[in-house]
Parts: structure tokens; sequence; C-alpha cells
């Protein structure tokens, strides 16, 4: 057989293996090219600019959601994070920005710890452990902030969300940034390979010897600094502290993100580029929706389809050969 | 585990049994113990009216947390409960306006529907229930804002409904608590007593043994989902009559109460072991510590959270180390 012709059907069989890898950037590029015809003044810098302001936090609240479930994990409370942050800003600026954002990120680093010592240390279900934080991190916020929304003053604080450099918005640069590293350490790192390793098959892992608490640890601390950063970020856009509503349901969006982007919930895979394409695409399908004046109930509507088209895609090959669409209404082998 | 109990030290058994009991008992030891401390504490707090308030207040949770509660016994997991039931309430007082059958059938018609598709998804397609229910999570909220014109129309039950009668006290408990006990008694029976709650054990323990075994693994993940869809949809619409009008905003949240209930109460998250009593029991504490809080008027409603929160960890890392002295 000719190498042409393997190629060919290597292709055919594995149309579904190439879409889960590649199918949200091709949904990008379908929702960018409806808008370019369908959509008056979609395709302009200046809308590009704003799809991105908005999509930030998430991206970076996804990068650390990424880690974790590349760990076979999951963390619900990074909306509970970012709502810390949010509660800790307003406390602290008056020792200024820096000393605010440092002070941010301890907490983080401790709901980071929190998360990470039970899963890592106690083992608990990573689903269990951070929903504790989730049911209790926000009524730690409100405790913090009194209850109440903190306007924030300080200038150069505010000018994080507000500012730009060479004309691109600091958020979108602090993204950025943390996209890099976060893919430096997957790609680069002995860190990234641990991770991977133990996502993959904890327990070979644990027997081959490789630290696996410690890399545990520090994934639910990098996601939790991740979220914090996040909080900082849309705190600084909001100027003020709003410990009920920062990072509301942001778990579910993160795992979204991640999900649609191509990460396995089942682990042992981290795509940080599809991650960040998954952020974008949800963002790109609500701004679309939004300015077509679609209700927000169609919107939801949406969002929960695409998440299970993207999981469908995802769903093994090699497990279940003959899974159909069609094989859901009709009898099963089991 | 019976098999080798010959060859394990008496010590050991001792060590298990405590375990198991404190595992499985736990949540309604801590419940006996908190309310009788609180009602030595606080007067009001042992009022009859007091706690019957708690008991109406956290029978719609407990309804829900029942469905919950065979889901993750099952292995999996139901978030979109909050959305049913929220949407469970809309239909039940939409339908309100057209009488009781259409009140009733309608909303556990469509939460029964939503329950059954996220059931096919998750046992047929093998898909992971957690995203299969994100999913539905948003589309329930989705469909909840259509029916009320994105969130703008609260139906109101009318004045002279008999599904207002749903809201009401029956011998001195309103009757949303009749029905959240008999549901408790009744799906207590039917997991540890019949062959489908047998089967809903076997498949969360591992759902490839119960399948070699020749169990109707599909067909009872599915019925899992449905039951929670059903019963959250059924809870949904207690509390429209409750409230006498469909409220929109309500239920958000309420998955992960739920599931923090039924984990209190000594259910798995990992599957295979659970007790309908237990979620009850952890429903139950839930409100208690709620209305504790409440008493101690000092404090506010974050002060709660913070608690349920530590109290909800305190709990799985006293399950993680109980189930490894019973491994032992």
């Amino acid at each position: 057989m000719s190498i042409a012709s393997t190629t060919a059907l290597r292709m055919r069989t594995d149309w579904r293996g190439w879409l889960r890898d590649n199918g949200v950037y091709m949904a990008i590029v379908l929702v960018l090219v409806y808008n370019a015809f369908g959509t008056a003044g979609f395709i302009t810098v200046d809308n590009f600019r704003t799809q991105l302001i908005q999509a930030a936090p998430i991206i970076v609240v996804a990068l650390g959601m990424a880690l974790v479930i590349g760990t076979e994990g999951i963390d619900l409370s990074v909306g509970a994070v970012m709502a810390l942050a949010a509660a800790m800003i307003p406390l602290w600026l008056g020792y200024g920005p820096v000393v605010a954002i440092l002070v941010a990120l301890l907490g983080g680093l401790v709901a980071g710890l929190v998360n990470g010592t039970l899963v890592a240390v106690v083992g608990v279900q990573p689903i269990v452990a951070t929903l504790a934080l989730f049911v209790g991190g926000r009524g730690v916020a409100l405790l913090l902030a009194d209850g109440q929304l903190k306007a924030v003053h300080n200038p150069a604080f505010i000018g994080i969300g507000t500012n730009s450099l060479l004309g691109i918005p600091y958020v979108v640069i602090i993204a950025a940034v943390a996209a890099l590293v976060v893919l430096f350490l997957v790609r680069r790192t002995v860190y990234g390979r641990r991770l991977v390793a133990i996502g993959g098959n904890r327990r070979a892992a644990e027997l081959s010897g490789l630290p696996v608490r410690r890399v545990l640890l520090t994934t639910y601390v990098l996601c939790a600094l991740l979220a914090t950063v996040a909080g900082v970020m849309a705190t600084a856009r909001l100027r003020a502290g709003d410990p009920s509503s920062m990072g509301l349901l942001f778990e579910l969006y993160a795992i979204t993100a991640v999900v649609v982007g191509g990460t396995p919930l089942s682990g042992g895979k981290v795509r940080i580029l599809g991650t960040i394409a998954g952020a974008l695409l949800m963002q790109l399908i609500d701004a679309t929706l939004i300015k077509h004046n679609i209700a927000d109930s169609w919107s939801q509507m949406t969002q929960a389809v695409i998440i299970l088209l993207a999981v469908y895609l995802q769903l093994g090959r090699g497990r279940r050969p003959g899974m159909s669409l069609g094989s859901l209404l009709t009898r099963s082998p089991r | 585990m019976t098999a080798t109990i010959a060859a394990e030290p008496v010590r050991t058994r001792h060590l298990e049994d405590i375990a198991g009991v404190l595992q499985r008992h736990g949540a309604l030891a801590v419940l006996a113990l908190l309310t009788i401390v609180a009602s030595i504490a606080f007067p009001r707090f042992g009022s009859v009216d007091n706690l019957s308030n708690i008991v109406v207040d956290q029978s719609f949770l407990a309804i829900v947390a029942l469905g919950m509660t065979f889901v993750i016994i099952s292995g999996g997991i139901d978030l979109s409960v909050g959305s049913v039931f929220a949407l469970g309430g809309v239909v039940a007082a939409w339908g309100s306006q057209h009488g009781l059958v259409v009140a009733l059938v309608a909303p556990l018609a469509l939460c029964g529907a939503i329950g059954l598709l996220n059931g096919l998804l998750v046992a047929r397609l093998r898909m992971a229930p957690f995203i299969v229910t994100l999913a539905s999570l948003l589309g329930a909220r989705g469909l909840l804002l259509a029916l009320s014109n994105e969130g703008q129309t609260t139906y109101q039950v009318p004045e002279g409904s008999l599904f207002r009668q749903l809201g009401r006290d029956l011998a001195g408990l309103n009757v949303s608590v009749w029905i959240a006990i008999v549901l408790v008694i009744v799906l207590g029976v039917v997991l540890t007593r019949t062959t489908f709650g047998h089967t809903v054990f076997a498949v969360g323990g591992s759902e490839d043994a119960a399948s070699l075994m020749g169990l109707h693994v599909v067909r009872t993940k599915t019925a899992v989902y449905v039951l929670s869809g059903l019963l959250a949809g059924l809870a949904g619409a207690l509390n429209a009559a409750w409230v006498s009008s469909g409220v929109t905003i309500l239920g958000a949240g309420m998955e992960l109460d739920t599931i923090a209930a039924v984990v209190i109460g000594g259910t798995l998250l990992v599957g295979g072991a659970g007790s309908v009593v237990g979620s009850a029991a952890g429903v139950l504490l839930l409100g208690v510590i709620q209305n504790v809080i409440n008493q101690v008027g000092s404090l506010n409603s974050s002060v709660q959270a913070v608690v349920s929160g530590a109290f909800l960890a305190a709990v799985v890392v006293l399950q993680t180390v109980l189930s490894r002295t019973r491994r032992l």
C-alpha cells in the first residue's frame, strides 16, 4: 500500500481523533467566519480587544484548572478563591498595590495548600476536598469584607484593569504571561512530566517513585494562585472588591473551557493551547449571541449543547468501538 | 470481607466495626448531640415552632438529596439538580393555573425527561457524569429562563387552587415534610431490600464486576438519574406550592449543598456505599447548624457558610481516615 493511501485511511478512521484534537480551533474559525458575514462590526480590532479583555480572567483560571484536571482532579473552589482575593485587595490597598496583591496571593497560597493537603496528604477525592472550600471560602471572603462591596480608588491598582501597553491591555498581557509560564511548566519541566504521569496512572507513578504528593500539592497551589491572579484582574477592572458575586460560576466556566479545549477529565493529558481556545470559543459564542440580541436562555442552552458535543467527540475510540449517537436509543450490549 | 474474617486479628475487627458504625451513623450521632446541646443552650431552639421550621426548610433539600444519594452510590454525580429544582417549581406554578394534575404531571414529566437524558448520556454513551450534568445544569437553566420570559415572569399559584394545599399543614406538619418522610422510608427500603437497590450498590462498587455478574448496569445507571431528576422536580413543585409561586432564582448552588449533605451523611463519593437515612441526617444537620448560627444573634449568614465548609472538611477527613482503618 502506498504511503498516500495509508495516510488517507488513517485520516478517515481518525476523523474523530482529529476533531477531538482540533475541533475547538475549527469551531473558532467557524464562529469567526459566520461573524465576518453575519454580524456587522464584529471583525474589528476594537471588538477583538474587548473579547480578549473579557476572556482574560477565565483564561487564567482555566489554565490552573487544566493542570488540576491533568492530574485527574478537579477544583470547585476557584470562584471562592477569586472572591477571597476580591475581599482582601481593598483591605490592604492602603499599603500600596504591591502589598495588596502580595497579601491576596498569600491568601491564594493558603487556599491552595488547604485543597492540596486534603487531596494529596489525606487522600480525599478532589471534588469533595475542593467542595469544602467552595462552601466555606466565599463565607470567609464575606466575613473579611463585612459582606460589602468595597470600591477601590488606588489609580495604580485600577490601572491594571484599564491601562494598556503598546495598545495591548494589561489584563491580556497578564493572561498571556500566565499562559506562557504554564505552557513552559507543562512542556519543559520535570514537574510537567510528573504531572502528566500521575494523571495517567497514579499507582504506576507512585510505584516508580515519583513524588506524587508533592506534585499534587504544587498543582492545587498553582491553581489557587492563578485563580487569585484572575481575582485581582477582575477586581481592578471592576474598580471594586465584591466578594458576593466575584467569580460566581467560574468553576463551571473554567471546567467547560478545559474540556471543550480537548483535555480529558480522566487525566494524563494537559492541553494548554486548547484550554485557551476553549475559553475564547465560549466567549466568542457568547458575544455573537449578545450581538444578535439572542436571549440569555438560548445562550445557556447553546453552551450546554457545545459542552456535550465536545465531550462526545472526546469519547475514547479504543474503549467503545461502534459507539455512536444512534446507539443511544437502541439496545446496548450491556 | 467475610471470607477473610477468620484470618484477621480480633482487635482489627473491632476497630473495623467501630469505624464502620461511625462512618455510617456519624451524621445521625452528631445531629442528635448538636440538637440536645442547642436545646439546652438556646431556649428558643428547642421550641416546637423552631424545630418544625427547620424540618420544613430542609424537606425540599432532603427530597433532592435522596435522588442524589442513589446517583452517588452508583458512582455518578448529578450537578443539574439545582436547575431542575427551579425548573420544576416554575413549571408547577405555571401548571397550577390549569389544575392540580397539570401542576404535578408537567414538572415531573419534564424533570424526569431531563434525568432520562442525563442517564442515557452517562450510561449508554459513557460520557462523564460530571460534564453531562454540568451541561444539563446550563440547559435546564436556559429552559427555565425561556419559560419565564428571561426571568421576568413569575407565575403565581392561583388563590383557590388545590395545588396550594400541598404547601399547607397536615396533622401539624407541612405536607412536604410528610412526603419527605414517606420517601425516606420507601427509598430506604428500595435501596436496602430490593434487587434494584443492590444493583445500585454493585454498580457503584465495581461497574465491570457488576456487568460480568450479568446485572443490568446501563438500565440501573439510567434509572438513578431519572429518579434524581424526578425527585428534584417534585421538590421544586412542592416548594412552589409552599411559596405559592415559581421563583426562578431558587436552586442556584443547590447541587453542591445536596452533595455536601449526602457526603456528610456518610455516602462515599467514589460510590458503592451510603445510606438514605444518612443523607436525611446530613440535610437536617446542615439545617440545624444554620439555625444555631441564627440563634446566636451576633453572627451573620457568612459564618454559616464557613462553619458548613469547615464541617464538611472535617467529615471528609474523618471519612477518609476511617475507611483506611477499615481496610487494615
